[in-house]
């Protein structure tokens, strides 16, 4: 299983280009939303996305309250 | 449906309606393409007398304040029907805010108990305000076996036997506290009776009627007032049925029309414009022969119901449209903010009305609604049954501030009669919205009050008036404000500004600029644009979508120079 940091790192990387910005300047703490300029559709999006990689099911609505790439990271770390 | 008239309480009407149609389904709860449960009228019962008793043996009562932090599933309706039961008033708080303003009012609204989702409940733990929480009891749903939850209790577990006692209120007694996220301002904390809230339902249902049978499909937040009443309360003293949808991807909420042929849904602007979006974008990559029949079937459903919706004649023509939404569904809600004409047309075209609206929290939900008799798509629609709607000191062009005086207004702000007294003026509530009621009754929106700008020459401007001349323009977002607002004691003197969003991988080039300049045209020369500005980040939004003009102001302010921010048009 993959650690932490790792699955923190492939969220960005898979982030960066989803949203066609540069993996460095994207850091784990940072606001997901303020970095990537995003809305919460487009964070719908960036969820599926993320579903179909690390093949787990993300409900949205235990979303609420995530906004750094970390916090998402420790979401998606404890299912896999 | 139940006569609401007679009835002196929601709690009251409610518990009626769990009777009357015990073998009726009243909600669903569907997460993506799996049903979560399925509850009758009789099983929803079951289920909420149990957790009222509960509530009643915790020492919760008559007044006592009970707060809902959830997103939409059954267990937000039960827990509001439980807490009607024991004659709580409800405080339905917005899921989408930060755990520092659910703690801030939480503490405002006095709340003694507590209702939370486990991962909203999560934050607030982790909020370095959660010793400040005072909340008596706690209860958390959905949490997991060993998740930590410090003092709070388990929804599921928090049940007790034995009746609970119905505690009876009066009309003019408290309902509901909910705080309106206002375009501007700090929030605020409306008391709604139950007056409000049963006279608001039978105005609603006059128009659009719920009965056995219907479906409505619930994808705006519950704690929002449009949801409350159209996704809870109308439904349920019509013996309807609402469908809780767990997820808002446009995928699933797609699948939801046919899979439980639903008949009306209330959205957002933002969320209507996506759809339209996504209809076109299905259109054009039809086969030109097909387009071309698809054209031709739209133009005959435009002539045969231009007066007059006639849902037989549309489902019959674009079948294939009206099956994709099920083939049941009657029509769209749609408020919260300015829909553009456009896009209500669009949809009414194919047969699918969308009846917009005017309202505000204060009033209980709505204030005018599109009746279709006939489709006005320009204006919000006709004043409601009940409801008196009059403009005050209008100007020569009839404009002025829109004030209304009805049954569903609500009784005051919590803890601020100077605030209230500001905005309930000899019974009328000011809404602070300029608008003109035209010959044939309808109300036209021109915007905020205090976004009024007024010339040098002495013309009143309006910047959400202007906005809609560049709807449509291929940009992410736009908003237009006065130079001077946005940067006070610049030189360069007055002119209006508009700030554009562009299209995330789009630059604002020489089309877009083009384009601009052209819809400006369109203005009469005191209205028209003079300079624009490229704002790099989203705009701040309520709860409901609306810009938050104020806030939005304050950020360009803060990172921005006029001399260098605005490019001449």
């Amino acid at each position: 299983m993959p650690t932490l940091d790792q699955t923190t790192d492939e969220i960005l990387k898979l982030a960066a280009a989803h949203f066609k910005v540069s993996r460095e300047k994207l850091s784990p703490d940072d606001d997901l939303f303020e970095k990537l300029k995003i809305d919460s559709l487009q964070a719908l999006e960036l969820l599926t996305r993320l579903e179909n990689h690390f093949r787990v099911e993300l409900p949205d609505y235990e979303m609420q309250g995530v906004t750094s790439f970390r916090a998402l990271a420790e979401r998606i770390q404890s299912r896999l | 449906m139940l006569d609401l008239r007679q009835y002196e309480s929601l709690g009251a009407a409610l518990d009626d309606a769990l009777e009357r149609w015990p073998h009726e389904v009243c909600l669903i709860e569907a997460d993506r393409d799996r049903e979560n449960c399925r509850l009758t009228y009789s099983d929803f019962k079951q289920m909420a007398l149990p957790f009222a008793r509960a509530l009643q043996d915790s020492g919760f009562g008559e007044d006592d304040r009970a707060a809902i932090i959830m997103t939409n599933q059954s267990k937000w309706l039960v827990s509001a029907y439980a807490i009607f039961y024991c004659g709580g008033v409800l405080v339905p708080l917005d899921y989408k805010l930060t755990a520092r303003e659910h703690l801030a009012l939480l503490a405002h609204s006095k709340a003694k108990v507590l209702v939370i989702e486990y991962h909203l409940w999560r934050a607030i733990m982790a909020s370095p305000g959660f010793k400040e929480l005072h909340a008596q009891t706690v209860l958390v749903t959905e949490a997991p076996g060993s998740a930590e939850i410090a003092s709070a209790k388990r929804w599921e577990e928090f049940k007790a036997g034995g009746e609970p006692r119905f505690a009876p209120r009066r009309r003019q007694d408290p309902a509901c506290i909910v705080y309106s996220s206002g375009t501007g301002g700090r929030p605020k904390g409306c008391v709604l009776t139950h007056e409000n809230y049963l006279e608001q339902c039978i105005s609603l249902t006059s128009l659009y009627p719920f009965w056995p049978g219907v479906r409505y499909l619930s994808i705006l937040p519950t704690n929002h007032a449009i949801d409350f009443m159209v996704g809870f309360i109308g439904p349920f003293t019509c013996g309807a049925a609402v469908v809780h949808l767990r997820t808002l991807r446009p995928e699933y909420i797609r699948d939801a029309f046919p899979r439980y042929k639903i008949t009306y849904m209330s959205l957002v602007p933002m969320v209507l414009k996506n759809l339209e979006k996504g209809l076109r974008a299905r259109f054009a990559e039809l086969p030109s022969s097909r387009r071309w029949m698809l054209d031709r079937l739209i133009g005959l459903n435009k002539l045969l119901t231009g007066k007059r919706p006639n849902l037989k004649i549309s489902r019959a023509l674009l079948k294939q449209i009206h099956k994709a939404f099920g083939g049941e569904l009657r029509a769209l809600f749609v408020g919260g903010a300015f829909t553009e004409p456009a896009t209500l047309q669009f949809f009414y075209d194919l047969g699918i009305p969308v009846a917009n609206g005017y309202g505000l929290t204060e009033a209980g939900t709505a204030v005018t609604l599109n009746d279709f008799n006939p489709f006005r798509p320009d204006t919000v629609g006709r004043p409601l049954p009940g409801m008196e709607v009059r403009v005050v000191d209008p100007t020569d062009e009839g404009i002025g501030e829109v004030a209304v005086r009805s049954r569903t207004v609500m009784s005051h702000y919590l803890d601020d009669p100077e605030m209230t007294s500001e905005t309930i003026v000899d019974g009328w509530l000011m809404t602070g919205d300029l608008g003109r009621i035209d010959p044939t009754g309808h109300l036209q929106l021109f915007g905020r009050k205090k976004n009024m700008i007024v010339t040098e020459g002495g013309k009143n401007i309006y910047p959400e008036d202007i906005e809609t001349v560049f709807e449509g323009l291929p940009v992410k977002e736009f908003c237009v404000f006065s130079a001077h607002y946005l940067w006070p004691g610049s030189t360069g003197g007055e002119m209006l500004v508009i700030v554009l969003r562009p299209e995330p991988g789009r630059e604002f080039d020489e089309a877009l600029r083009r384009e601009l300049a052209e819809r400006n045209r369109k203005l009469p020369d005191f209205k028209r644009v003079r300079g624009y500005a490229i704002w790099d980040r989203d705009f701040p939004r309520t709860a409901s979508l609306k810009i938050k003009r104020i806030e939005l102001a304050e950020q360009i302010r803060a990172s921005t120079e006029r001399t260098t921010a605005v490019a001449t048009l």
